[in-house]
């Protein structure tokens, strides 16, 4: 396996001020003996609510921080005690932070990339022009960094990631705060990234059509534990989470009635609102709105990844 | 072999980041020249402050100005090159406040050595332009037999000088892995440290003199050699071989700075605060 | 008095906003004790020399050297107070919304900043000065009167050091890049003020002129006043005189500026 994660801890002390001088000593487990492997090639989301444990975990995975139990490798190699070999077989986006250079031309953090990594000339060319052309850089090269736009700089993290021909990306919210185009852009990329040269994928995020979009397998993590590792459809069975389905009609109409497929949960004047399985696609559904209802315009509105994790709690707590 | 293969990988890694700080720097031309100006104004204050006393009195501490002025250039030169080199080491609180320290961890090059070119500031030429030129005056004016030990001993001075302030510097980012927010205290060490040594240890009390020449040696950056040059008797009767003691003291400083930069990466890593 | 209380809420603002910063709170104090050491020690060997130089023996010289370094970043003798926030705010044009603000601009950042100076005379000057008077002898006065008058010449003194920094402050208006500015005010302020050496101290005539100028009324006023050189009432009106100057000159600077952002659009 490419990434094997063996029964990992990490336990930070925390000290809380609880009165003028006094402190009092906690320890905290942030992440709680957790186990998993990833195969070379996978594209794997890993969600969970903020505190949840994830960045740690990234962290571990790229040997910025050392576990305090179990065993880690990741193409063979224990990050905390080789990060500095790791380092030029993983590439690693952390979204809100930029390590391009602010106040230079984009092209400068990618020459300082092809030098501080050895980037044989010919694969930093080509791997330039390929990021260049699919994340549609080329007229950005000789914008200083300070003027690019937050989609723009998020792709030109990207591609600053990927010159150095990493087996393994991680990315850390890499479509938060970006445009609705933007997103697209970096999804597009990282599925070809994925599928054409098989680069092993893991992000972490907090928008689910990331993961519905782009990954075949999600991890929940939630107070430090794995609470779930499969297929999307079962993180929505498992969350029995729904999503809704806007209608809007040409005038006002009873509620509409399509058996089991989905249910109105609200009518609003000509709108109403279906909802259905999260796991199921909304093609079968649209489809027969549409051919026994007069339609003027639909939409869809995802379930938002903490109500789903809440559910599945709820669930598990009453089975 | 793999010790100077890391050296060899840290002074590359440094090279590469200070050369981009330069050039970012470079995209304000106008006001790089305005920080360099600046710079040896503000730094060249602390001499102004001399010459303010002499120009009351004829001694200080029963030091001439000539004889202060080698003290001054010594450390002022010294303390420039270290600044130079690795002074923008007390931004490492702020990254590892604001997350961008991780990110460093990341890259395939010493940690030490990244940090160490972070903000890297060419302005800081300034500092070391106004040492030497104090220290140019010294030279000149001063009442000398010159001998070949004693020219000698003058480089020694400034490149050992500035190994130890450069090792202070280290160890001071590698206390703001425990302290984020304490930067100022290693500007006590360094800074004050530099401004302790451009006045005559005959200034101060005896109590002060023993720690900065046992405790944190300091006295051997300039006091101690810089006496021996003078033909002055040393602080505290040290033996006479003390004045060639700079580069013995220095390799100490190193040694310590570098595991304390270890001591706090490790603290780092397995707390991430 | 509804304004009035805006403003104590503006200034009780700056306080704590100091306040939260408690490492380097601590920090600040080790350091300004560090160097009130190494100049103490200077002052001493100077004074040795010249027993009665500007006037000031030997304890005086102390005293001086220690109110320095407990007021130096109460006075922001070297920038860093509110001014640095609104220079950022020019910069970024986040000006433009204080502008809208239901209060005075200038009223604004002098509250904001004397927030901020009081809490540093607390947290950073209070430790440093009374370490001085443990371990070395100062001049310090014995009636409560003269640290009465003291206290109210230190408040003139935040009042004149806000006049400066507002005025270059508000330079950023029409230059591009604070650092000129930044460090003329440095360079000024540690110069002019006497933290390198008292201004009396200074050989004459150049003496005679830095006492006259404004940064004269924020470490030399307050120190005279408290080691009885000075009558308070002189003290007073020399620094009243510069506030109201300094003052008066911001709000003209103040206003060409707010015509140059309303001309601009923001």
């Amino acid at each position: 396996m490419f990434i094997e994660v063996d029964g990992v801890e990490k336990v930070f002390d925390v000290r809380r001020k609880t009165g003028f001088l006094k402190r009092e000593r906690r320890q905290v487990r942030a992440v709680d003996s957790i186990s998993f492997t990833v195969a070379r090639g996978e594209m794997v989301g890993y969600i969970g609510p903020n505190g949840a444990g994830k960045s740690t975990t990234i962290k571990m995975l790229t040997g910025i921080l050392t576990p305090s139990g179990g065993r880690l490798r990741v193409a063979g190699i224990d990050p905390s005690r080789e990060r500095t070999r790791l380092a030029h077989r993983i590439g690693v986006v952390f979204g809100q932070r930029t390590t391009l250079w602010w106040d230079l031309p984009l092209i400068d953090s990618y020459r300082l990339m092809h030098r501080m990594y050895r980037i044989p000339d010919d694969r930093y060319r080509e791997n330039l022009d390929r990021c260049v052309e699919l994340l549609e850089l080329g007229g950005l090269l000789e914008v200083p960094v300070r003027q690019l736009s937050l989609g723009q700089r998020m792709r030109g993290d990207i591609a600053a990631a990927l010159l150095h021909d990493p087996e393994v990306l991680y990315l850390d919210e890499p479509t938060i705060g970006l445009d609705v185009i933007s997103k697209a852009k970096v999804r597009e990329f990282l599925r070809e990234l994925n599928g054409e040269r098989g680069t092993t994928v893991l992000l972490t995020t907090h928008d689910l059509q990331d993961i519905e979009q782009l990954c075949s397998r999600v991890m929940v993590i939630d107070h430090g534990r794995m609470v779930y590792d499969g297929a999307l459809a079962g993180l929505h069975e498992a969350g029995g989470s729904e999503r809704i389905l806007v209608v809007d009609l040409e005038r006002e109409l009873p509620p509409i009635e399509v058996g089991s497929a989905a249910r109105v949960v609200k009518v609003e004047g000509p709108r109403q609102w279906l909802a259905f399985p999260a796991g199921e696609s909304a093609a079968g559904l649209v489809a027969r709105v549409a051919a026994e209802y007069p339609l003027v315009d639909l939409s869809v509105r995802e379930p938002d990844i903490e109500a789903v994790i809440a559910r599945m709690y709820a669930e598990k707590a009453t089975a | 072999m793999a010790e100077a293969t890391r050296l060899g990988e840290g002074l590359r890694a440094y090279r590469l980041i200070a050369g981009m700080w330069i050039r970012s720097t470079m995209t304000y031309r106008t006001s790089f020249a305005l920080t360099v100006v600046g710079n040896l104004l503000i730094t060249g204050m602390d001499f102004a402050a001399i010459l303010l006393m002499f120009s009351q009195v004829d001694s200080l501490g029963g030091w001439t100005l000539p004889e202060v002025a080698l003290l001054y250039g010594l450390s002022a030169t010294a303390f420039g090159f270290a600044d130079l080199l690795l002074g923008s080491m007390d931004v490492l609180g702020g990254r590892i406040r604001d997350g961008s320290f991780d990110t460093l961890l990341v890259r395939p090059a010493p940690v030490l050595a990244q940090v160490g070119a972070d903000q890297f500031a060419l302005r800081r030429l300034g500092r070391i332009t106004q040492g030497v030129l104090v220290l140019g005056y010294a030279l000149v004016a001063v009442d000398v037999e010159w001998t070949a030990a004693k020219v000698l001993l003058v480089p020694v001075m400034v490149v050992c000088g500035a190994v130890i302030f450069g090792s202070l510097f280290v160890a001071g980012a590698a206390f703001q892995f425990v302290a984020q927010d304490a930067a100022e205290v290693q500007n006590a060490f360094t800074y004050g440290g530099g401004t302790l040594l451009q006045y005559p240890p005959t200034v101060f009390g005896t109590d002060l003199v023993r720690g900065v020449t046992y405790v944190l040696p300091l006295a051997f950056v300039n006091w101690v050699p810089a006496a021996y040059v003078l033909g002055r008797p040393y602080p505290l009767d040290l033996p006479e071989w003390a004045a060639f003691a700079p580069p013995l003291v220095a390799g100490g400083f190193c040694v310590l700075a570098g595991l304390a930069w270890r001591a706090g990466l490790r603290a780092y890593r397995s707390t991430g605060s | 008095m509804g304004s009035g209380r805006l403003y104590a809420a503006v200034a009780a603002g700056g306080f704590r906003r100091y306040a939260t910063y408690r490492a380097a709170t601590a920090a600040g104090v080790f350091t300004n004790t560090v160097f009130g050491i190494i100049l103490v020690y200077t002052y001493l060997a100077l004074w040795d020399e010249r027993p009665h130089l500007g006037g000031y023996d030997q304890t005086q010289a102390v005293t001086y050297a220690w109110l320095g370094q407990a007021l130096y970043s109460t006075l922001a003798i070297q920038g860093g107070g509110a001014e640095k926030d609104l220079m950022a705010r020019i910069r970024t044009g986040e000006i433009a919304v204080d502008l809208y603000r239901p209060a005075d601009l200038q009223l604004w950042w002098l509250a904001s900043d004397l927030g901020r100076a009081v809490f540093q005379m607390l947290g950073r000057g209070v430790i440093p000065f009374t370490f001085g008077a443990l371990f070395f002898s100062m001049a310090l006065p014995q009636d409560i009167t003269t640290w009465v008058a003291f206290l109210v010449a230190v408040a003139l003194a935040m009042i004149v050091s806000f006049g400066i920094r507002y005025l270059a402050a508000l330079m950023m208006f029409w230059l591009m890049d604070d650092r000129g500015v930044t460090q003329t005010m440095m360079i000024l302020g540690i110069f002019c003020s006497g933290m390198t050496l008292p201004l009396n101290a200074f050989p004459d005539p150049f003496g005679d002129i830095v006492q006259s100028l404004p940064w004269a009324a924020q470490l030399q006023m307050p120190a005279n006043v408290l080691m009885g050189e000075v009558s308070p009432w002189h003290a007073y009106a020399f620094q009243a005189g510069w506030a109201v100057v300094l003052l008066a000159a911001g709000r003209l600077l103040q206003s060409a500026a707010t015509r140059r952002v309303v001309v601009q659009g923001g």
